[in-house]
């Protein structure tokens, strides 16, 4: 099962793995449909063309996999959704709980990921 | 009338401003519609919208992305995610910059910026904010299962969200300012009978404390001045919406809650602006009375147009 947004979506742990692994900047938010997800997928579907060097992908946090999000260490005392997590060469650059506005995600994503 | 790049622009993309954007778009008006957050408003705060005619059950969101759908159909732009950093109401032409760096010209606006939740504005409550404190029941209730939590406020939304949290939580503390509730008595009574729900009347969180998580709150008795500490895993805040109208502050008229003053065609203070939905002074905040305002709002708009 995925998000009905359009994002594109990670749906296993080996496309995980897959993706960060194999690109240098990547953020995922792995969430519901809920009201405080949905303006987070919205917001970067705004943005996404904007950051053309980031790759932008949601997650069900529902599904099995989503261990892979939900169990990292730096998910720990998270207790909102969505948990983003941004990754850079395949580390967890920064990791936020429940909503952001487009500004605090555009902040992080300049700090993280210059071009 | 000099040339701009919209006949109308529209300030807000909630159920009020997507719906001055189908009948202007219909109308075959130049319509842009700017929001600041993601489209659909407040509608997306809400799980299951069950009393808007024609329509048994919907999502807010399904709502909302079928409300944008019709608008840019009939040609209305739509801007989401979008900061408007200056706005200029006054003369013939109006203007808003988007980001500092985009600007739009149009010979009337709507005003249709809604409203948020408040925030207690207390110490810690940014950085405990996802982990500990929640403003949504159904999206984090399950991560407070078997937790011992508090619900903050003393209307219907506290209430009720506050019986619903019981399914996860051991325990419910509702701290409210006042000694009496403002809810129905339906949602009091419901409460007030609830094994796992406790009260702490005439008391404020004055802070949040803890480390990765939130542990406690500083928690004052405000018949007594008496703050005290009380261990907590989770904070769910419902001390009602207020109007988002910084924006038009000083240049519109606004009542004492900040509210904008319209006339009954949702004229506001200035020649061409005009305001809907819960932005506006008005008793009913609801999606069916926000679409009735959109309506207005665009018809008053293209009178004023076409004048
Ligand atoms: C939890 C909850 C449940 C609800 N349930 C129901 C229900 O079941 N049925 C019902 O009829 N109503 C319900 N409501 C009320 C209903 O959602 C609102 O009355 C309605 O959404 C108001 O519409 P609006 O367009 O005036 O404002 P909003 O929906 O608040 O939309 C305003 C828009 O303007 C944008 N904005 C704000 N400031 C700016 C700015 N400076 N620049 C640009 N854009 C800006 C916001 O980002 C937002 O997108 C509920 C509300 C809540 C919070």
């Amino acid at each position: 099962m995925t998000l009905q947004t359009n994002l594109e979506h990670v749906v296993s742990a080996a496309d995980f793995e897959k993706l960060i692994q194999n690109n240098e900047n990547v953020m995922i938010i792995c969430g519901r449909m809920g009201p405080m997800c949905v303006p987070v997928y919205d917001a970067v579907e705004e943005m996404k063309h904007e950051y053309p060097h980031v790759q932008f992908r949601d997650m069900l946090f529902d599904s099995p996999d989503a261990r892979v999000i939900r169990e990292l260490p730096d998910c720990k005392g998270f207790m909102g959704l969505p948990f983003t997590v941004y990754f850079k060469n395949g580390k967890v650059v920064k990791a936020t709980s429940s909503i952001q506005t487009s500004e605090q995600i555009k902040n992080i994503l300049d700090q993280n990921f210059v071009d | 009338m000099a040339t701009t790049d919209f006949d109308v622009i529209i300030v807000g993309g909630g159920p009020a401003g997507l719906t001055a954007g189908i009948y202007l778009g219909r109308s075959r008006a130049k319509a842009l519609i700017v929001s600041e957050g993601a489209i659909g408003g407040q509608m997306n705060l809400t799980h299951k919208i069950e009393n808007y005619p024609g329509v048994e059950s919907i999502s807010g969101y399904q709502m909302g992305s079928v409300m944008k759908k019709q608008a840019i159909s009939f040609g209305c732009e739509i801007k989401s995610n979008a900061k408007i950093t200056d706005i200029q109401l006054d003369g013939d032409i109006k203007y808003i910059t988007i980001n500092h760096k985009n600007t739009f010209s149009a010979k009337a606006m709507i005003i249709a910026t809604g409203g948020k939740s408040r925030s207690l504005n207390v110490k810690g409550e940014a950085e405990f904010a996802g982990r500990g404190i929640s403003y949504c029941a159904t999206c984090d209730g399950d991560f407070f299962t078997d937790k011992n939590i508090i619900v903050v406020g003393g209307g219907n939304t506290a209430l009720e969200e506050a019986v619903s949290l019981t399914k996860y939580a051991s325990k419910v503390t509702i701290v409210h300012q006042f000694d009496h509730f403002q809810g129905f008595k339906q949602a009091i009574v419901e409460a007030q009978n609830h094994p796992k729900i406790e009260f702490m009347l005439q008391s404020r969180i004055m802070s949040f404390e803890g480390g990765e998580q939130l542990k406690r709150v500083l928690i004052e008795d405000i018949t007594t001045g008496n703050v005290n500490p009380k261990d907590i895993d989770g904070v769910f805040i419902f001390i009602g919406y207020e109007p988002q109208t910084q924006i038009v502050k000083g240049k519109l008229e606004l009542n004492e809650r900040n509210e904008i003053i319209v006339d009954n065609m949702l004229n506001t203070s200035m020649k061409g602006i005009f305001a809907a939905g819960d932005a506006r002074v008005t008793k009913v905040r609801q999606v069916t009375t926000a679409v009735a305002d959109g309506t207005i709002a665009a018809l008053s708009a293209l009178e004023f147009l076409h004048h």
